[in-house]
């Protein structure tokens, strides 16, 4: 893995990665998980889905991840479909293996040998700072280290997209707040385009320069938010008052989905 | 006094003390216990004046443990080789098919109902069928052993290929990764604990199977394990040596239990729970 400074180009240049267009998905024939969805994925994005439960925030990860169909509309990939990273709300490691071999298991899969890829995982893992812990147990780490783990996973072999359900709802703020900073950090050394699911409007401002922002029953799309603010992004920003607007801002625009006033 | 000495307040103090009683009386405990009640058999035999024929003393059955040996030697070593070979057909035969169940569902719907009637039926009573059409007494005995054993293993490994977390079978599908290699690197790692819980399980059901099945089959000659050993010295009232061979089964029993134990924990002590010290 090469690591590029390469910068997501602004907002509005970017080229399209992929379209969720006019998806509806239904389970078993009566209940509407996501209704009429269109969104424009562009290469760079960081994109934060942000609603109440049931607003269908991770159907729509699922849909994109491809582990399930849409009932209507298609998800169409600009250039062919691309290759996926994901980190689930809990670490999803598995526990028999060490943290390197957690990390590889994504070449594993593809039949890369561990010797021809063993670089790579060692820049992923340092890149979350946790090259000590290659040959440690997934139960010799801690909450937000296993998630470190996780995303090293999600990253090690540079993909395109990387989806996040929830990564962080799990784990105390002191942690979660490093966690933010670091993945903001990673993400521009990767490159990579990021969807981020979370029910939490200080992570979605603080992350994303696009916020969709969704309703529940049936789930959908309410309205999207840009938050043009540069990266990276540090705790000066957390304190600004830019940040305390966009908040207010992006939590009216939750409110008014949720059909309640502020 | 240094500074971890002071630091050292009444219950880190308490609890030294009573991990140390622990582990002394771990060992001890059930060492005097046995030393108490063989001492105790011993004295009911002798007080009681009970002839040899009823209740050997103690010391008379160690005795003829060692007189015996060249008689009850070859008889373990034969009950031991028919327990050792159906525990290694039950493992093959347990995760074989618990691994073709878990690769196509036809198949379990096919051949489950099956495994349960066998493990249902108690192994006495299909014995003497098994020995009418089984000309080869030893094949037939092994039949016995495994048809106890392989359940166990069978249904264990069954639920833990089973127990996959859902989020990393996502994972391996987003992966685009091949059943195969669902199998190889997700299930069977999974399954593994599972599968070593059957085994120690089945290991005491084989020993058990292959006696059962000896004293089923009963002809002497050749090839004799403990069992027949134990139905002959009771037709000639050798109570000493019945009690000298049921000595040798439970030992064998105690062995092969602990050998499956620490198997399990060299497979499991870096990473399972079940494997795990608390800290404190």
């Amino acid at each position: 893995m090469v690591v590029t400074w390469r910068r997501p180009k602004p907002l509005g240049e970017r080229p399209k990665l992929m379209e969720i267009a006019g998806v509806d998905k239904v389970f078993g024939g009566d209940v509407v998980a996501l209704q009429e969805m269109n969104l424009v994925v562009n290469e760079g994005d960081f994109i934060s889905l942000l609603g109440p439960s049931g607003c269908g925030k991770s159907t729509a990860l699922r849909l994109i991840a491809g582990l399930m169909h849409p009932t209507r509309g298609q998800i169409a990939w600009a250039g062919g479909e691309a290759e996926i990273g994901v980190v689930f709300q809990e670490p999803t490691l598995m526990p028999w293996a060490t943290v390197e071999q957690n990390v590889y298991l994504p070449f594993r899969l593809k039949g890369r040998s561990f010797a021809e890829v063993a670089q790579d995982i060692h820049l992923a893992l340092k890149l979350v700072g946790l090259e000590a812990f290659a040959k440690s147990y997934p139960r010799e780490l801690s909450g937000g280290m296993k998630m470190r783990v996780s995303i090293a996973r999600a990253m090690v072999t540079r993909p395109k997209l990387i989806l996040m359900d929830e990564p962080f709802a799990a784990l105390d703020e002191i942690t979660r707040h490093k966690l933010n900073k670091d993945l903001l950090e990673l993400k521009e050394k990767i490159a990579s385009t990021v969807i981020f699911v979370t029910h939490s409007v200080f992570e979605s401002v603080f992350l994303s320069d696009r916020i969709v922002v969704m309703a529940a029953r049936p789930g959908r799309v309410a309205t999207e938010l840009t938050v043009d603010a540069p990266y990276p992004r540090g705790e000066a920003f957390r304190t600004s008052a830019e940040y305390a607007a966009l908040c207010r801002t992006a939590s009216d625009a939750l409110h008014a989905a949720m059909g309640e006033t502020a | 006094m240094s500074l971890v000495e002071t630091l050292r307040d009444a219950d880190e103090i308490a609890r030294a003390r009573a991990r140390r009683r622990e582990k002394i009386a771990r060992w001890a405990l059930p060492a005097l216990t046995v030393a108490l009640m063989i001492l105790l058999w011993d004295r009911i035999a002798v007080w009681n004046a009970i002839p040899h024929y009823i209740l050997p003393a103690p010391g008379l059955v160690a005795e003829t443990l060692v007189k015996d040996f060249p008689i009850l030697g070859p008889a373990l070593l034969v009950t031991l080789q028919i327990t050792l070979a159906a525990l290694a057909v039950a493992v093959i035969g347990g995760v074989g098919l618990a691994v073709l169940f878990s690769l196509s569902r036809w198949a379990e719907m096919c051949f489950y109902p099956f495994a349960v009637v066998l493990q249902v039926t108690p192994v006495v009573s299909i014995a003497p069928l098994i020995f009418i059409y089984v000309d080869n007494r030893i094949v037939g005995l092994l039949l016995c052993a495994w048809l106890v054993a392989f359940f166990p293993i069978l249904s264990n490994t069954t639920l833990g290929l089973n127990s996959t977390d859902h989020n990393l079978r996502d994972l391996y599908k987003i992966y685009g990764a091949t059943r195969w290699q669902r199998l190889r690197y997700l299930q069977l790692p999974t399954a593994l604990p599972y599968f070593l819980g059957g085994l120690r399980i089945a290991g005491g059901l084989s020993l058990i199977g292959a006696v059962v099945a000896e004293y089923v089959a009963g002809t002497g000659g050749i090839g004799s394990g403990l069992a027949f050993r134990i139905l002959e010295a009771g037709y000639r009232l050798n109570i000493p040596r019945m009690f000298a061979a049921l000595a040798l089964i439970a030992l064998t029993g105690v062995v092969i239990f602990a050998v499956l134990s620490l198997v399990t924990h060299l497979l499991l002590h870096k990473w399972h729970e079940s494997a795990l010290k608390r800290e404190i």
